[in-house]
């Protein structure tokens, strides 16, 4: 027995043995500290043995990522490490392999690739920093920035309709997708576990502030005054409420979410939409919940689980088949394939 | 005249053509079959229309498939033809060209009724099986399609599919003319349509006919004998070059170990691999049908890193794409094999046509200073050999490397004495292990004395460590703007891949004298034209010498002084001249250029008369 337990033991290791002899150079203030520091307090959690755990990242900030993790890692080219991460996770199945990417590098110019990997579903993890600016070639607008905004590419405004991540994923096929944000460590923390633990492509969104580029694009989604109003932390089996002391839910109204007072005595919490993670329809429709804070009767911005409903992950189906080959047609012959159907001989 | 004699010839020409809906190319691979079966050697020149779906009848539906054969070595699917077999008018419009004269014309005469010479643009009173402009031809005019009908009249399907047959009629009567046997074509028929019983009946029986049609009908009045090539003792197969490159990747994963991890788009003309590498699942063979040629190679590139054999694969638009990934493997100094069948371009240019022009492009087509190996396979079988060798220095020396065919060799064959696996060479990998660890660290940029870099792969305790695509530190790894570090880097990047020149063959005289007035100089799939134009400038009593570079770069390290032992040195290449920049700059020697753009291989006598020229 103690012998079985010493071969299966895994060689803990502590949130500091994830730190690398790098100095870390995002600028100060920069919301992938708080990410980089609750990365390292997760994985350590997570069972996994330090030598199977893979970084892959593409171009941005976000992806100087690897070069402070005491992993693996690859810091690749600008929007291509999902695609190169699926290559490593369906050819290595046994590796835990994380993506970090921005919004440029995952739905600019990775765009595709960011697509077909959701849909193909390998059990990756895409840790989506979303700054809704470039920040390493300072400060150009990005595919999630909102209209109207100033950047030095858009000194007028930003004139592009921006992505709507979730909905973009959704629409991708994937299994899990989440939000969170830098400045609730908490939250990012729990999600980033979240994320981690599902078998399955996990996409998580996680806001994150440019303070440089774009300082406080989601301050009211953290500020004391603002949050309340307009975030909605939705939690598995639990009613849609938020606002200040939680007095405001959303219900269905002939199918349509609608928001509704809780004090005025109208409506209870048993009137509630209640959060069910494997529903894709309600997930769907969270996804929508995309109105810039600033309009009228928006609704509040989701962040947590949104969707989460596990189905076959890629590398198990493709070595699934490679068995089925072997099984069928027996363990491949080099000689007999070089050989082929058909030969003939010429004597001396 | 069943009893007259079967005349004797050492070769012969045969150019089946139709409508793309004929079934042109699949009597040409079956006869193909049947004929090294007949143990000639031969070569073939699969003629794609540009359109899948061109309108038929049309001159732009018409697909070729030529074979040349003989008791001879053959080293090309030949210049003209001696044997122009047409389903229609369009074919034979198309193909007149080709013919020597005289040659033997057998066309369907079905394929020139009123519809047909409508579509081939002819008017009606210039009909060429009907007025004499086909004179100076043998010509056979047989109604195939209406025999076909007559003989399949109790078969019960409909007109259209009895007509799906008829290019049965041609193989059996093809192979009663130069007597190859019909049981492989029965084999592969029967297995074609194992599912449908009505079918399979009705193609063996009009297969017979046409045999039968020749053997009774009088109407043929030759027929040849061709003897059995005098071929190197051994046991031989067919293949094409596409096929023999899945066949090399197949076993350069089983002799290295390393698992075969294939990322690819499907493109003309290199999907072919990418087919019979889907069928090889049995060896662990991961095909991945990826997104894009860019996720085609990143995930190759990721699968590398993982510690498998990957490779992917492409032609002229897919490798521009392919570009920025390359770099970054030769930053990452992984293995990886990336796969060309070159294709005419620029741009989408003539997807089913051949062209070498993409020698430079593997060179310098990366930005910086991005060094890679580059090797040439010259004929359908050394596709096998040349991608085996590029897997092996790949994971030996730790690079990408391209590999160049082109869609003249992927998808001609020729009869292949195939080796053992026991005969390949081993792999040497780089692994790192523990014993890699220095003052309790590992060092992804350490070298041993060749410059290479070892192989850590994730799972492998003590061994984590970051790589990219940023400039690196030597021996560390760590991301470093020094200037001074950015010159060592790229010269040991160089230096690397030009050390691989020691471990290479010198290279050799394919034929000729070691010194004289001409060497040919050529790359890639020109082999096999200027072999046998050397061949018949000796019959002439001209003596020229021919030497075939496979290895691109780096280059033989006695290259210069061959070039140097000869007045003049003479490059054919299907582009504008790109080895001969090469050639010119690195060996200062006033080359003499030739090139050909068109979409085609050379022709023996094109060589042949540019010699000639130069003398
Ligand atoms: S530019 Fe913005 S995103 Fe980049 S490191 Fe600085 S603060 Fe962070």
């Amino acid at each position: 027995m103690e012998n079985i337990q010493e071969t299966e033991h895994i060689e803990a290791f502590t949130s500091k043995d994830l730190e690398t002899d790098q100095e870390v150079r995002w600028c100060p203030g920069c919301g992938d500290y708080s990410i980089l520091k609750q990365v390292q307090t997760v994985v350590p959690k997570l069972g996994l043995k330090r030598e199977n755990i893979v970084f892959i990242s593409g171009i941005g900030c976000s992806s100087r990522f690897p070069y402070y993790m005491e992993t693996y890692g690859m810091h690749s080219i600008h929007g291509r490490a999902t695609a190169i991460a699926s290559g490593l996770k369906i050819s290595r199945p046994e590796l835990s392999v994380w993506i970090v990417t921005g919004d440029g590098d995952a739905l600019s110019i990775g765009g595709n690739h960011f697509i077909h990997l959701l849909r193909r579903n390998p059990d990756v993890n895409i840790l989506l920093f979303n700054n809704q600016i470039y920040g390493l070639t300072k400060g150009q607008y990005s595919p999630t920035s909102v209209e109207g905004q100033v950047t030095k590419s858009s000194p007028l405004g930003v004139l592009d309709h921006p992505f709507n991540p979730l909905a973009l994923s959704l629409g991708a096929e994937a299994s899990f997708v989440a939000r969170t944000m830098d400045r609730d460590p908490k939250h990012l923390q729990a999600t980033l576990h979240r994320a981690a633990a599902f078998k399955g492509a996990s996409m998580l969104e996680i806001y994150q502030n440019c303070n440089v580029f774009n300082d406080g694009a989601f301050f009211i989604y953290t500020d004391k005054e603002t949050k309340a109003a307009s975030a909605i932390f939705v939690e598995e089996g639990k009613p849609l409420v938020f606002g200040e002391n939680q007095n405001k839910g959303i219900r269905f109204n002939n199918g349509k979410p609608e928001i509704v007072d809780l004090t005025e005595g109208k409506f209870g919490i048993s009137d509630l939409w209640v959060h069910d993670e494997q529903d894709p329809y309600k997930a769907n429709l969270l996804s929508r919940f995309y109105d810039h804070p600033s309009e009228p009767g928006h609704f509040p911005r989701p962040f947590g689980v949104i969707y989460a409903k596990e189905r076959r992950t890629y590398e198990n189906i493709v070595h699934d088949q490679l068995d089925f080959a072997k099984e069928k047609m027996g363990l491949g012959d080099l000689d007999a394939l070089i050989k082929g159907k058909q030969t003939w001989e010429i004597a001396d | 005249m069943t009893t007259k004699e079967r005349i004797n010839i050492d070769d012969v020409v045969i150019r089946f053509a139709g409508d793309s809906g004929d079934g042109i190319q699949l009597i040409g691979t079956e006869f193909t079959n049947a004929t090294a079966l007949s143990q000639n050697d031969l070569g073939t020149f699969p003629d794609f229309p540009a359109e899948i779906r061109a309108p038929a009848g049309t001159l732009a539906g018409v697909s070729g498939y030529q074979i040349h054969f003989g008791s001879n070595e053959i080293h090309t699917p030949g210049d003209l033809c001696d044997v122009l077999v047409v389903m229609n008018a369009a074919a034979l419009k198309k193909n007149l060209s080709n013919l020597k004269k005289p040659g033997i014309i057998i066309a369907n005469e079905d394929g020139f009724d009123a519809k047909n010479l409508r579509l081939a643009g002819i008017a009606d009173e210039e009909n060429p099986i009907k007025n004499n402009s086909l004179d100076g031809y043998k010509v056979y005019i047989i109604p195939i399609t209406k025999i076909t009908r007559e003989s399949l009249k109790a078969s019960g399907l409909g007109t259209k599919e009895m007509d799906r047959s008829k290019n049965m009629f041609i193989l059996g009567l093809i192979c009663w003319m130069y007597q190859r046997p019909l049981a492989p074509s029965i084999e592969e028929t029967k297995r074609r349509f194992a599912k449908n019983p009505a079918v399979l009946e009705a193609n063996l029986k009009v297969l017979n006919a046409g045999f039968n049609y020749g053997e009774t009908a009088e109407i043929i009045e030759e027929k040849f004998k061709v003897a059995p090539a005098k071929m190197k003792p051994g046991v031989y197969r067919g293949i094409t070059g596409n096929a023999a490159t899945a066949l090399g990747l197949v076993a350069a994963s089983v002799k290295s170990g390393l698992p075969l991890f294939y990322g690819s788009y499907p493109i003309t003309p290199a999907s072919d691999i990418l087919h019979e590498l889907a069928k090889q699942k049995n060896f662990g063979v991961i095909t991945f049908q990826a997104e894009d040629e860019i996720a085609a190679i990143s995930s190759a590139i990721g699968a590398s890193y993982g510690g498998s054999l990957g490779v992917t694969a492409s032609s002229g638009p897919g490798i521009d794409l392919k570009s920025e990934a390359m770099g970054l493997a030769v930053m990452l100094e992984l293995p990886l094999v990336i796969i060309n069948v070159q294709r005419a371009g620029p741009s989408t240019g003539m997807p089913t046509k051949t062209e070498q022009a993409d020698l430079l492009l593997s060179f310098y087509g990366r930005h910086g200073e991005a060094p890679m190996p580059i090797l040439a396979a010259n004929s359908p079988t050394d596709c096998f050999d040349t991608i085996y060798e590029a897997a092996r220095l790949a994971v030996e020396f730790m690079t990408p490397v391209t590999f160049l065919s082109d869609g003249y060799i992927a998808n001609g064959a020729e009869p292949w004495r195939f080796p053992q696996t026991a005969d390949l060479k081993g792999f040497k990998i780089n692994l790192a292990t523990s014993k890699d660890i220095s003052d309790n660290k590992y060092y992804p940029y350490m070298r041993d004395e060749r410059l290479v870099r070892t192989w850590a792969l994730p799972g492998t305790p003590g061994l984590e460590n970051r790589i990219g695509g940023i400039e690196k530190e030597d021996i560390t790894g760590n991301i470093s703007y020094d200037p001074k570090n950015h010159e060592k880097m790229v010269h040991i990047r160089a230096q690397k891949i030009a050390n691989i020149a020691d471990f290479i063959p010198l290279q050799a005289l394919d034929s000729g004298p070691e010194k004289g007035k001409v060497l040919i100089l050529g790359w890639g799939s020109t082999y096999g034209t200027i072999k046998t134009a050397c061949q018949e400038l000796k019959k002439e009593g001209i003596e020229v010498s021919h030497a075939h570079l496979k290895y691109m770069n780096p280059m033989p390290k006695n290259l210069g002084e061959i070039l140097s032992s000869f007045d003049k040195v003479l490059i054919p290449e299907m582009n504008m001249g790109q080895l001969l920049m090469l050639i010119r700059a690195k060996f200062m020697i006033p080359a003499i250029g030739y090139s050909k753009v068109r979409g085609l291989p050379f022709s023996t006598h094109d060589i042949v008369d540019k010699v000639k020229e130069i003398l």
